[in-house]
């Protein structure tokens, strides 16, 4: 809502600055988004008189205007403008003068001495809205009331200021220039008269030009038709202009510039039909109907549909009830008739309509809000005064009213007491009272009588915080909590810190990436056409097809990020998320939504093995034992399998349900992607580690007596796993075993094929006694056995 | 026999001045002090001597020994010390050469600051809790006051997956399922992603991070409000901090405000960052409204209670001077390895 300073003057008298004005008012509730004083990028531009135009020597198109602009003597001032002739009153920008387009200063125009410019309405950055009588493409020939040397602000009325505020949407009576210079009031407690306007009318009804039908009264409180006779169709006179102007609205002629004055003003929207036509001299207030349209003021057409409400003749709609008026019936220069409309239609119904038709208009913006019945009938009068002082039509003084409401006596409890305990305050009620009276609110023993036009009012909260807005928010000195203070972090989040430190420990950096992804991302990692990880949880609305589905993983969100980093040329790249799935799971259900770690790996010498490696020891730092590692293949439990190598890829199991799949990433996911560099991946399962109980940790002695080592070098089948080894070995050597470390695996020449090379260290111990080399032997000659039974020869 | 022992003596003394290392000085030690040394062999020779001579040349002899060891020892401190001189100046390093250190990762700034926040709340006694991201209408919006078509739901875009089941627009959201499933006194805040239909620029996200805090109990005020903020502020930015609160309208609280706080870059003063104002908006607060305590069977004739969210993306942003929102969601190396 932009104010005009003028138009609040013309109720409350402010006297400070502008600046402090938003500060106070904002500090008061009606908050100020910022101010434009007018015309302040226009500096030394005066009204001149032109006493000679000659053509100019050297041109054609240009003339040389001798002017008077109100100094000892004329200047000249070289135009390219054909719309001038002596006598004329022009806006004239001297030398050295501002305009909104830049500095003017003086020079030479083909040889012939320039000491200005004469301004054209856009060089001034006004439009011929704003001065009907000027041309758009020549100079702004005055028709004002001023003489050579003034100010131009002044001659032209370009000296508002206008104040934009946010009114909340609670507050629908701010959205006018009586609603906020209420509020001013009660900010500066200075006297404030609600204005009841005035008019002679003409005798006669309404009713005797048109019939106003209310079909449906759920979405019509009421329905006020006013009727003004022979009208007179001109341009507003200035003031009106400029106070629409400064409101941010277009003046665009009398009748229709005085609904719109009407609605800055009171805040209640109006409209004006010609009578003309209004075919049967009916208005019926009711839904459309299947099938019907209509051409609104814009020229748009505009299917409409059962749920809206419209105002028909009795053929047609004739506007969208509340947001916008039809171009058929609308004013024209050659209006005789008119009829005023000021009606309380439905919020709710108001905005799913004008939701619906892509069409929010001044109009639309207030009804949404719930506006007052009562607002009906002000609004009207205060038309019909204006059409008298502007004596551009005879208004008929009875009006059609149908009401369906009845005026509210909306009374809410008042209880100092219980404002003071609720704010934490010691306010007087003498105080409370003044500062609810400033706002129109009437206090009746233990009652507040709240005023029609504050529909946001309904319990006694309402009522503490019109108290405590004009006590000062700021004046409620801060209280500490009492009472104990007993909080911790829940198991989840401590987990979550714990692997976000085991991750960050390991090089790993962190990222946050958009849960929402493409469903093409599902195509980027090779997931089969067939994976339930295909089905997500869709928006219906989203912004677009890159972020419309909420993300069954977080694979493609890692892959985005990896590759956007190739892309940058950051040589390489350890990341980690921590972040959510969304799982579907019924139609009408809320989707699961569990959380992941992934992590991206590229570059800086990574393989899979340092990949396996910052897994384990995730795990590890965690305290969770037991993981079992191994290749990872169809029935493995992740989807995303087809995004790996399948010679590279491994499965976490913990007792045997699968809690991590990682590898290496395929080649044809690295070519979706983009990259010239292999990447590796991993994605945990967070949210089922919870239900594990981390082995509670205990000090074990330190080992009194040496260790036994003995190193076992052996050739296997190529494809017997590594991990299968150990195990044969570990329950070969029995409960002395303290460690096995591979040290090394070999294939190649010497070494037949299809076979390897295995190599481990067997560090042994007894917590008994130092081990003797028989016994130590002893071991080495089981696992030598053990071996031998799955036919590894032992070197 | 004397002679020779002093000869021995002062032979063994000029040789020693001239060793260079611990393998020249072993082998003169040997040479004079060894089983088959000079010194040794000069006393075999003892025997001959008469029992007067004896314990004359036998003192001597000890003596001769004792300097010949002081005088080996302290070669070999020489020797050595020389020896780590010289090698503490051969290792001389250039130690403005990079370090080989194994980096550590860095946690997202918004995740480090997120931290803060929440180690602040819980010195403060609040409970972190969670809620989903995918929510029902009803949490989200009806039972914190705001029905269908109300106009507030403008002011918050909303992604929807069906009528009844929304992306939420605020974490507010776990208000609603902590006031249905605890008995108050409640002392909560609820961290986590909102989703809004914004597109990307450099001040709005479609996704973006909120903490929500709830308070209910009996007599709880607003000046309970201003003081938790207040505290809260301080905490976070000082204790210079000051905060201001503006009425402003939510539909689940009454009254209601936003909180600014003095801006940190002019100090109030009025600059580019706080658009001249020299205050910057942080969060928005109020006292629950009775209609939403109502609402999750809490009696608001009984209890009272306030709560206010905060955005992290902007506290972040304000924090390490970040200009641009997209960066916090892009994850550049080259930006996250600044935190």
């Amino acid at each position: 809502m932009d104010l005009s300073m003028k138009w609040l003057a013309d109720y409350v008298k402010v006297d400070v600055p502008v600046k402090q004005f938003c500060y106070d008012l904002t500090m008061t509730g009606s908050k100020v988004e910022g101010y434009t004083v007018e015309g302040e990028k226009i500096k030394n531009v005066v009204v001149g008189r032109l006493l000679s135009v000659v053509p100019h020597e050297n041109s054609d198109h240009l003339v040389v205007c001798q002017v008077d602009v109100g100094q000892d003597g004329p200047i000249q001032i070289v135009t390219g403008a054909n719309n001038v002739k002596a006598g004329d009153l022009v806006p004239v920008a001297l030398d050295g003068s501002q305009l909104p387009g830049g500095p003017i200063k003086k020079g030479k125009l083909r040889g012939v001495e320039s000491n200005g410019m004469l301004c054209s309405l856009g060089e001034l950055g006004l439009t011929a809205h704003d001065f009907p009588y000027a041309v758009e493409d020549g100079i702004f020939i005055l028709q004002e009331d001023c003489k050579p040397g003034d100010d131009i602000h002044d001659a032209i009325g370009l000296n508002d200021t206008s104040v934009e505020f946010e009114i909340t949407s609670n507050r629908p009576d701010c959205l006018s220039v009586i609603g906020l210079a209420r509020e001013v009031a009660a900010t500066y407690a200075i006297p404030f008269v609600e204005p009841s306007p005035k008019y002679t009318g003409t005798a006669g009804k309404a009713s005797d030009t048109v019939s106003v039908f209310v079909e449906n009264e759920n979405l019509c409180k009421r329905y006020i038709g006013g009727v003004v006779k022979n009208v007179k169709i001109a341009p507003s006179p200035r003031w009106l202009r400029e106070r629409l102007r400064a409101s941010g609205v277009r003046p665009i002629n009398n009748l229709v510039d005085i609904t719109n004055y009407v609605m800055l003003e009171y805040g209640q929207p109006m409209h004006a039909f010609d009578a003309r036509f209004i075919k049967g001299g009916e208005i019926h207030v009711r839904n459309a109907r299947e099938g019907e349209s209509i051409t609104t003021l814009d020229g748009t057409v505009r299917s409409l549909s059962p749920e809206m409400l419209v105002i028909a003749d009795v053929e047609k709609p004739v506007a969208v009830a509340g947001v916008m008026g039809g171009e058929y019936s609308g004013i024209m220069d050659d209006t005789v008739d008119v009829i005023f409309e000021s009606a309380c239609f439905d919020g709710a119904s108001v905005r799913r309509t004008s939701k619906k038709l892509g069409m929010r208009t001044d109009s639309s913006a207030r009804f949404e809000k719930g506006l007052d019945p009562e607002g009906c009938m002000p609004a009207i009068l205060r038309a019909f005064e204006l059409v008298e002082l502007l004596e551009c039509g005879s208004p008929v003084k009875g009006v059609i009213d149908c009401k369906t409401s009845k005026p509210k006596n909306n009374a809410v409890d008042f209880d100092p007491r219980w404002i003071n305990r609720f704010l934490g305050t010691n306010i007087s009620r003498r105080s409370m009272e003044t500062y609810l009276k400033r706002l129109g609110f009437e206090v009746v023993l233990d009652k507040v009588i709240v005023p029609s036009f504050r529909v946001d009012i309904e319990c006694k909260a309402d009522v503490a915080e019109e108290v405590a807005r004009f006590y000062g928010y700021n004046n409620i000195a801060g209280a500490e909590l009492i009472g104990v203070a007993n909080a911790k972090l829940t198991d989840a989040q401590k987990l979550k810190r714990s692997v976000e430190n085991a991750c960050t420990a390991l090089g790993l950096s962190q990222i946050e990436t958009f849960s929402f992804i493409s469903p093409k991302y599902y195509d980027k990692i090779n997931l089969p056409a067939d994976s339930k990880l295909r089905s997500s949880v869709t928006i219906t609305n989203p912004l677009g097809e890159d972020t419309s589905v909420m993300r069954t993983t977080v694979l493609p969100s890692m892959c985005e990020v990896l590759a956007r980093n190739y892309n940058y040329r950051n040589a390489e790249a350890a990341l980690f998320e921590f972040g959510t799935e969304y799982l579907p799971t019924s139609p009408e259900s809320l989707p699961e939504e569990p959380d992941r770690l992934s992590i991206g790996i590229y570059g800086g010498g990574a393989d899979f093995y340092s990949l396996k490696g910052v897994v384990e020891e995730i795990y590890e730092s965690l305290g969770i034992a037991g993981v079992e590692y191994s290749a990872a293949d169809e029935g493995c439990g992740f989807d995303e399998l087809s995004m790996f190598h399948p010679g590279r890829v491994a499965v976490a199991k913990i007792d045997g349900k699968p809690m991590a799949i990682f590898g290496e990433m395929h080649p044809d996911v690295l070519e979706n992607y983009g990259f010239g560099t292999r990447v590796y991946c991993a994605k945990l399962n967070i949210t089922e580690l919870l239900a594990l109980k981390p082995a509670a940790k205990a000090y074990k002695p330190l080992p009194k007596y040496p260790a036994a080592t003995r190193d076992i070098s052996l050739i296997c089948d190529d494809e017997l796993p590594v991990a299968e080894l150990e195990k044969l070995i570990s329950k070969a050597v029995g409960n002395v075993l303290e460690k096995i470390r591979l040290f090394d695996v070999y294939k190649g020449e010497q070494i037949a094929g299809g076979r390897k090379s295995v190599a481990f260290s067997i560090v042994m111990r007894s917590a008994e006694g130092t081990l003797t080399d028989e016994q130590a032997d002893a071991a080495v000659k089981r696992v030598k056995k053990a071996l031998d039974g799955i036919g590894a020869e032992v070197r | 026999m004397k002679q020779a022992l002093e000869k021995i003596e002062l032979a063994a003394k000029e040789q020693l001045a001239k060793v260079a290392d611990s393998a020249e000085l072993e082998a003169l030690r040997v040479r004079f002090l060894g089983k088959k040394g000079e010194l040794t062999a000069i006393l075999k020779g003892m025997a001959g001597l008469s029992a007067e001579e004896r314990p004359v040349i036998g003192q001597l002899a000890n003596k001769v020994r004792a300097d010949i060891e002081e005088a080996v020892e302290s070669r070999a401190a020489e020797l050595k010390d020389a020896a780590i001189r010289l090698r503490l100046k051969e290792e001389k390093l250039d130690v403005t050469l990079p370090g080989k250190a194994p980096k550590l990762g860095r946690l997202h700034p918004m995740d480090t600051v997120m931290r803060e926040i929440e180690d602040i709340f819980i010195g403060m006694g609040f409970d972190i809790v969670s809620g989903p991201e995918v929510e029902y209408d009803y949490y989200n919006f009806e039972a914190l006051n705001i029905p269908r078509d109300h106009p507030a739901r403008d002011t918050q875009d909303t992604f929807y997956i069906s009528d009844n089941i929304l992306l939420r627009t605020q974490t507010s959201s776990v208000q609603i399922h902590v006031m249905e499933n605890r008995k108050p006194p409640i002392r909560i805040v609820s961290p986590g992603r909102v989703y809004r239909s914004d597109a990307v620029d450099a001040t709005h996200s479609p996704i973006f991070h909120q903490i929500e805090g709830l308070v209910v109990d009996k007599g709880i005020t607003m000046a309970n409000l201003v003081g938790t903020l207040d505290m809260l502020m301080k905490r976070l930015y000082g204790d210079e901090c000051k905060i201001r609160l503006r009425p402003h309208h939510f539909p689940f609280t009454e009254p209601s405000a936003e909180v600014d706080i003095v801006c940190f870059n002019c100090g109030g003063k009025g600059c580019p960052m706080c658009k001249g104002e020299g205050y910057v908006e942080l969060l928005g607060a109020g006292m629950v409204h009775p209609k939403v305590l109502k609402q999750c069977g809490i009696d608001p004739e009984e209890y009272s209670g306030f709560a206010f969210g905060l955005g992290l993306e902007r506290i972040v942003m304000g924090k390490y001077g970040i200009n641009d929102l997209r960066l916090l969601y892009e994850n550049d190396l080259r930006f996250l390895e600044q935190f």
